[in-house]
This record gives C-alpha cells, structure tokens and sequence, in this order.
C-alpha cells in the first residue's frame, strides 16, 4: 500500500499541472472566449495526446498508462479544465469497442473523428420493452447481402437530438440463446430511415432535450459497421457498461455540494435553532463526508486492481451504489434546510442560491436511473460478488 | 500509487487464517468465552512465537518488525474468528510505550511485552465519550519526580489480566497539560474490574486510581503537552478496534450469505428473495467502504501524520453503523434460527454491541471530523 506518487508519476504530474498553468486561462477570460477558447483548447490537448491518452499510440491515443490516466483526469477537474474532448460516450465506450473488438478498417474511419472531436456517438441499448432485461431487446437486424436491414425501435437514447451515430444493440439471430443473438452495429444517424423524436423529461429548462426516441425503418447498414462477430454484441456491452466507472469525476462533485451544503446548513434553521447546532444535522453531514471518502478511496483499491489485471466484472457497482444515494440524500437535505425557499424554481427572489439545489432534487433520475438502476446494481453485487441465486 | 496488500501480506493473512482455524476456531471461542480469563495461555505463547504480539515493534526489542498495514491485516483476522486474546490491548500499550517512551522503558517493557510474559492494556477513556484530550479529568498531583493520580478509566479493554496500563491523565490545569503515564497491576491505589458483557468473548471493564502513585520514569515522554500524542494513540486505537469489526463485519456477512444460500422456502433458497439479497449487497457495499477508509487511515498513521485524525474518524464512525446495523439484518435474515444460541451468527452480532463505543462512537468521530473540518 502506498499512495504517494512514483517519480515517474509525480513528473507526469508535474507536467500536467505546468501545462495547465501556462494553457488554460481563468474561467471569466474563458467564457468570454467562447467557442474560440474551447476549440484551441481541444487542438492543443489533443497535440499532447491526452484526448484518448490511455489508447494506444499508434491509434492515435498517448498509450499512457491507467496510472497516468487518472492522474490526468483528477488534476484537470482539480482545475476545473473543460472536457478532455467533447464526444464523451465515443471516448468513453465506443471507441474502446472499436479497440478491442474492431476491425483496422473501422480504426481508421472512427478513431480520428472521436479523437478531434468531430463525431458524438450516442448508446441504443433501451427498447420500449426493454430494460433492466437488456438481453432481452428486439431491434432486428437482418442480413441482406453487404448490409443489414435494421427495423425497430430504441428509446432514452441521451443526445440522439444532437448525435452523428448511434452504437446499437440489435437482434441478428432470434433463435438462439438471448445472449448469444446480439451483434453490435455503429450506425450514421443521417442513413435514410432513421428518425429521432425527443422525448422531454420533467427537470424542466435545464435538462431539456437530454433524451430521445430512435425509430428505424428498413435502415441499410454495411456489415462493415458491424464491431466484432456477429453475436459477440453481448460480450462488448458488458465491457461497455464497466467502463462508464472510474467514478473520480462524481467524487469531485459530491465533494463541492457538500461544501456547498454545509454553507447552507451555516445559514439555515431547524425548528427555528441553527442547523449547524442540530445534533441529527451535523451526523447527517458528517456521515456524507465519510460516504464520499469511501467512494473515492474505494475507487482507487478498484483503480489499483486494474492496474494489477485483477479487475473484478462488478467492481463498478459500488461506486454506482454510493453516487446514487449521495445525489439523493444530499439534494434532500438541502431542500430541507431550504425550508419556505425549497418549492420555488429557477433564480426568482423567493428561491436561495439561485435554484440550484432544485434542479439537482429534479434532475436526480439522470444519476440514478441511467445507466442501471440501484436493484440492478444490487441483484449484480449479490450474484456475482457474493454468490446468490440469479434472479 | 497502489491501494493493495502486498504478496508478504497477503500471506500474512493466509498464514493467520490458517493458524485461527486450526488452534482457535469457533467451538473454542465458545468455551473460552466460559472461562473466567477469557483467554487461552497455550494460543497467547503460540501467538508470542509467531511474532503478533510485538508485530509493531522493532526486532531489537524482540518484534518482527512490521507495519500498520500489517497489523490491521493480523486483527482482521483475530476479528474474524473472534479470537479471545488481549492481542490489541497489549499492542496498543506496546505502542505508546515505543512512541512515547524513553530506551530505558523501552528495554523494562516492550521485549516482556512482545514476548507475552506481560500483557499490557490502555486507559484512554472516560466517562463521557470524548476524544479530546483537552477534557481528560484524571487528574495527577505532582509527588517528587512522580505524580499521584485519581479518578476513572472506562472501556478498558482486559483490565483483569494486564500488568500494565497505559493511562492519560491531567497534571496541570492548562488545556495542553496532559500526560501518559505507564500505571501498574496490583500497585497502591490501583483497582481494575472487569464487568459481564453482551460479548461474552471479550473482557471490559473499569480502571479506578485512588491516589496511586507514579514514579517519574513511570511518565513516557515529558509531562505536560502530550495531546497531539494522546491523539495519535486514541486514533490507532480506532484504527485497531475498525480493522476487528472489519473481518468480523465480513465474516458474518459469509455466515449470512451462506444460510441464505442453503435454507429453502417457497421452494427455493431464500437468497433468491431480493428482500434477502438486497440487503446482503448493502452489507458488501457498506463493509468494503468502511474498509477502504480504514486501509487509508492505518497508511496515513505512518505516512500523513496530519491526515490520520480525520481519516480514523471517518473509518470508525462509518464502520460502527454498518456493523451494528449488518449484525442486526444479519440475525433477522437467519430467522428463529439467528435468536438460538447455537448457531455462530449470534455471536458476531453481539460483538458489534461491543465495538460501539469502543475508543469512540459514531456520533463522537463524526463530531470531531466535523470539527476538523472546521463545521
Ligand atoms: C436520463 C436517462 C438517460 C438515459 N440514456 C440512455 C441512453 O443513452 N441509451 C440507452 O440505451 N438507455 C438510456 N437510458 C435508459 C436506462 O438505461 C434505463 O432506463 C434503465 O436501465 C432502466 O430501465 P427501464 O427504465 O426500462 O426500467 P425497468 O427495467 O422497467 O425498471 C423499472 C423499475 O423496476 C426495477 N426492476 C427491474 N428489474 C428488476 C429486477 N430484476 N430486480 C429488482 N428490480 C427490478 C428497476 O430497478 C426500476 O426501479 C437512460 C435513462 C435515463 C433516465
């Protein structure tokens, strides 16, 4: 056990933290900048090689190491850097996909425009009918000659409104095992056939247009856009699922709503005595620092077993558990603490703080229900770490 | 960076389960648990050659030499097969005694120590619950180079089989006016009780100084501004009772996994029941977490001094509510099976009952890692 840095580590860290001082300018200059400073920001990041750093070089990624990886991601939250390139679920998923189970053909096509930030890929996994039972999903593919015939639907599909591809999860053989019928395709949303229809959730202005319907009609694909064998769909979005972890980005922002949080507990009252003397109070935020610490020291035993090759299927689902509660219970409390202020919306002179605390105690279902939900996460734990029966 | 147990300490542990399992499994927990000591003498000498006693400390005074880690890697395991032994007690004492003390109490104390001849124990708390130094209200009046001290030591973990004691008291009235002292058995004005306990397979009790005297090579360290150092002991305190409840916490988790694995009702296992096995995997979440904050904490101790504090703090208050509430879910998912006294579980439930208030409980850590944080 050691967490001090090796040399090695600590010079990379070194050299992230110069570049950022001498690269990234303060957040006023920034926003007056506009797309100018966000553009040049991403074509200097991306001549360092830090947009897909952890792919390998000649991919066109930094071939660092996981290591390096993170240390990269904390000291650009640490100094609230934008984005390392803005296709996030091409970065995050789809990309190692094309990696690990593509084609040199298909490297080529889609690795650059990931990489420059020119493509946004988004995730058809969800069906109407179809779940938390993701192998259960209908979406049909049918081989037609050099192409498949897609017909069916997907649904919360987040930034499908705004995409240039959807990597999709459909059904190519229906007579086999529900687990071995699944092939994955990559999917331009401009093929004739393809509508998005978004779909408004109740957050209101601030979430609006995150997700959206996806209909396909006899939508021809190329085999060539196939990742992997035809059935391997399955096995590419487990490892796809695994991969939403690392988990250090929400760890940064449960760590600045406590702090929030306890500023607004300093100025708050309980029946009518000051929050921060309420016994039942000062546990409650205590307990939240020390579920928040957990989770990210909890992260970093994940992080070092995934240096040492030993990464558990299901090491994702603690992280998961706790971000979920975190986001609800401290939403909560400060709505709580909010008291007459807590019901009004947006930044009026009834509401506290400009109504941010509002759209966290709306905006919750994005965290929570996203990506899996917390039974799912639980029947996981039980099943695969602990050994229960399956459901 | 690396958040993992190294090859030695995973063998370590391998080796300590293996011996647990041999010379102390549960059936002898129980029946030592009946005896009036509470412990075997035969295991303590076994536990002395095997270099646990004096894990901590350095091979000149006849330790093996190890670290924190490795310890906490040691009392998992003693905490997983609820090994009755005053082995954390008496590491504890050995501590404060290398920490604090000087070469002449080194050599009078730690090789009798890590060679089990004596067994020594620490008197930190009192009624109350503090952690703070600061209000520690065993006072000593200066006597010649020594002190006399009065008042009482609660929570004492085996006060009836220690030579020694490890004591904190007040010799001045200013804030930082605090000392450790080194207290023996049996001397004037020295009384230890031990009272029944819920855990059966624990002894706790009671110090009472009525006007025991101290000689001055009796204090460790100077007299007078030792509460940064009566705070680092308390926290390794903490740290050794959380590295317990963690291997009993997971232990009982297994027992519970496995009856719920084994018993069938409605024509199958009742862990294919999400009400059992939600919880279960509540358990899991809530144990590795508390671990993890443990781990970091027992690493702190000899590499970021200033953090410890707060990170024993996290780690102690976290893992007392997640062990109590993982006794409690534990018993009920056994059903009336969990309320016999025959099945094991009952007695990982109860010992959660005593981990509570040890060296702190969750309400007091979490109040003083508030105040660390300045709230
Ligand atoms: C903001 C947002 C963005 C999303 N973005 C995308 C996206 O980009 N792409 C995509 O493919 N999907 C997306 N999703 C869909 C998301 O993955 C699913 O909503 C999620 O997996 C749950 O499926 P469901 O909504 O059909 O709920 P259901 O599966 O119908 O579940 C309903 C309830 O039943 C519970 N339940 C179901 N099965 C079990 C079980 N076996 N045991 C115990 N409880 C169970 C669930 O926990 C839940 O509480 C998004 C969802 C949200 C909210």
């Amino acid at each position: 056990m050691d967490f001090d840095l090796t040399p090695e580590e600590e010079a990379f860290r070194s050299e992230v933290r110069e570049f950022l001082a001498a690269n990234l300018p303060p957040p006023a200059e920034r926003s007056k900048l506009g797309a100018d400073f966000i553009n040049e920001w991403w074509r200097k990041i991306r001549e360092k090689r830090w947009i897909g750093f952890d792919w390998p070089r000649e991919m066109g990624g930094g071939g660092g190491t996981v290591m390096q990886q993170y240390i990269l991601k904390e000291e650009m939250l640490n100094a609230k850097a934008p984005p390392l390139g803005s296709d996030y679920t091409g970065l995050g998923w789809v990309g190692p996909a094309v990696i690990q189970f593509g084609t040199d053909e298909q490297r080529k096509r889609f690795l650059p425009d990931i990489l420059d930030s020119k493509s946004a890929w988004c995730t058809g996994y969800s069906e109407p009918g179809v779940g938390s039972d993701l192998a259960s999903l209908r979406c049909r593919a049918v081989r037609d000659g050099d192409d498949y015939v897609v017909n069916g639907q997907k649904i919360w599909i987040s930034l499908a409104h705004i995409g240039t591809g959807i990597y999709t999860m459909v059904r190519t053989d229906p007579d086999v095992s529900k687990y071995d019928g699944i092939s994955c395709l990559l999917i331009p949303l401009n093929t004739p056939g393809i509508e998005v229809r978004p779909i408004k959730s109740f957050a209101g202005d601030h979430f609006k247009d995150l997700y959206n319907e996806v209909f396909f009609h006899d939508v021809r694909v190329p085999v060539a856009n196939r990742v992997g064998r035809e059935g391997q769909g399955w096995e590419i979005l487990c490892s796809a699922l695994q991969r939403e972890r690392s988990g250090i980005a929400e760890v940064n922002r449960h760590h600045k709503a406590l702090e929030r949080l306890i500023k607004l507990a300093a100025t708050s009252r309980i029946a009518g005595e000051p929050a921060l003397e309420n016994m039942e109070m000062r546990k409650r935020l205590a307990a939240f620092d020390a579920r928040i610490e957990a989770c990210r020291l909890t992260g970093l035993r994940v992080l070092t077993r995934q240096v040492q090759g030993k990464l558990g299927d299901s090491d994702a689902s603690i992280g998961k558990l706790h971000n979920c509660n975190l986001l609800v219970a401290m939403s909560e409390t400060a709505m709580e603490l909010l008291g007459g202020a807590s019901p009004y919306l947006g930044d009026t002179e009834a509401s506290v703080g400009r109504g941010k605390w509002q759209i966290g105690a709306l905006g919750w279902p994005t965290t929570v229900i996203g990506g899996g939900t917390p039974n799912i996460q639980k029947n996981i734990i039980a099943e695969r770490i602990l050994g229960l029966p399956k459901d | 960076m690396n958040f993992g147990f190294t090859e030695e300490q995973d063998l370590l542990r391998e080796a300590a389960r293996r011996f647990i399992e041999q010379r102390c499994p549960i059936g002898e927990v129980r029946r030592l648990a009946e005896t009036e000591k509470g412990f075997s003498a035969e295991i303590w000498q076994e536990m002395a050659r095997l270099g646990w006693l004096g894990l901590t400390l350095p091979e000149a005074h006849g330790g093996s030499g190890l670290g924190w880690i490795d310890l906490v890697v040691i009392l998992e395991e003693t905490g997983r097969g609820l090994v009755p032994s005053p082995l954390p007690a008496s590491t504890l004492a050995a501590t404060a005694i290398l920490e604090n003390g000087d070469a002449a109490q080194h050599g009078r104390w730690l090789p009798a120590l890590a060679a089990g001849s004596r067994i020594g124990t620490v008197a930190l708390m009192e009624e109350g619950g503090a952690l703070d130094p600061r209000r520690i209200g065993v006072r000593g009046v200066r006597d010649g180079d020594g002190f006399v001290l009065s008042g009482r030591k609660t929570l004492v973990s085996d006060p009836t089989s220690a030579d020694l004691f490890v004591v904190s008291f007040r010799c001045g009235d200013g804030p930082d006016d605090v000392a450790l002292a080194v207290v023996e058995a049996g001397a004037p004005g020295v009384v230890a009780k031990s009272f029944p306990l819920i855990d059966a397979t624990k002894r706790l009790g009671n110090l009472d100084l009525d006007g025991a005297r101290i000689r001055g090579d009796q204090v460790l360290g100077a007299a007078g501004g030792a509460a940064a150092r009566i705070t680092r002991l308390l926290n390794q305190c903490a740290i050794a009772v959380t590295a317990e409840m963690a291997g009993a916490a997971e232990r009982a988790l297994r027992i519970t996994v496995d009856y719920a694995n084994e018993r069938t009702q409605f024509g199958q296992p009742i862990g294919h029941f999400q009400g059992v096995k939600h919880p279960l995997a509540e358990m899991y979440v809530d144990i590795e977490s508390f671990k993890s904050l443990l781990y970091y904490a027992a690493w702190a101790l000899e590499n970021r001094p200033h953090e410890v504090s707060r990170y024993a703090s996290l780690a102690k208050a976290y893992a007392t509510d997640a062990f109590v509430r993982t006794g409690i879910d534990s018993i009920q998912l056994h059903g009336a099976t969990g309320f016999t006294v025959e099945y094991d579980i009952q007695l990982y439930f109860k010992r959660s009952k005593w981990a509570r208030p040890m060296f702190g409980d969750a309400a007091a850590h979490y109040e003083r890692a508030l105040a660390l944080r300045g709230v």
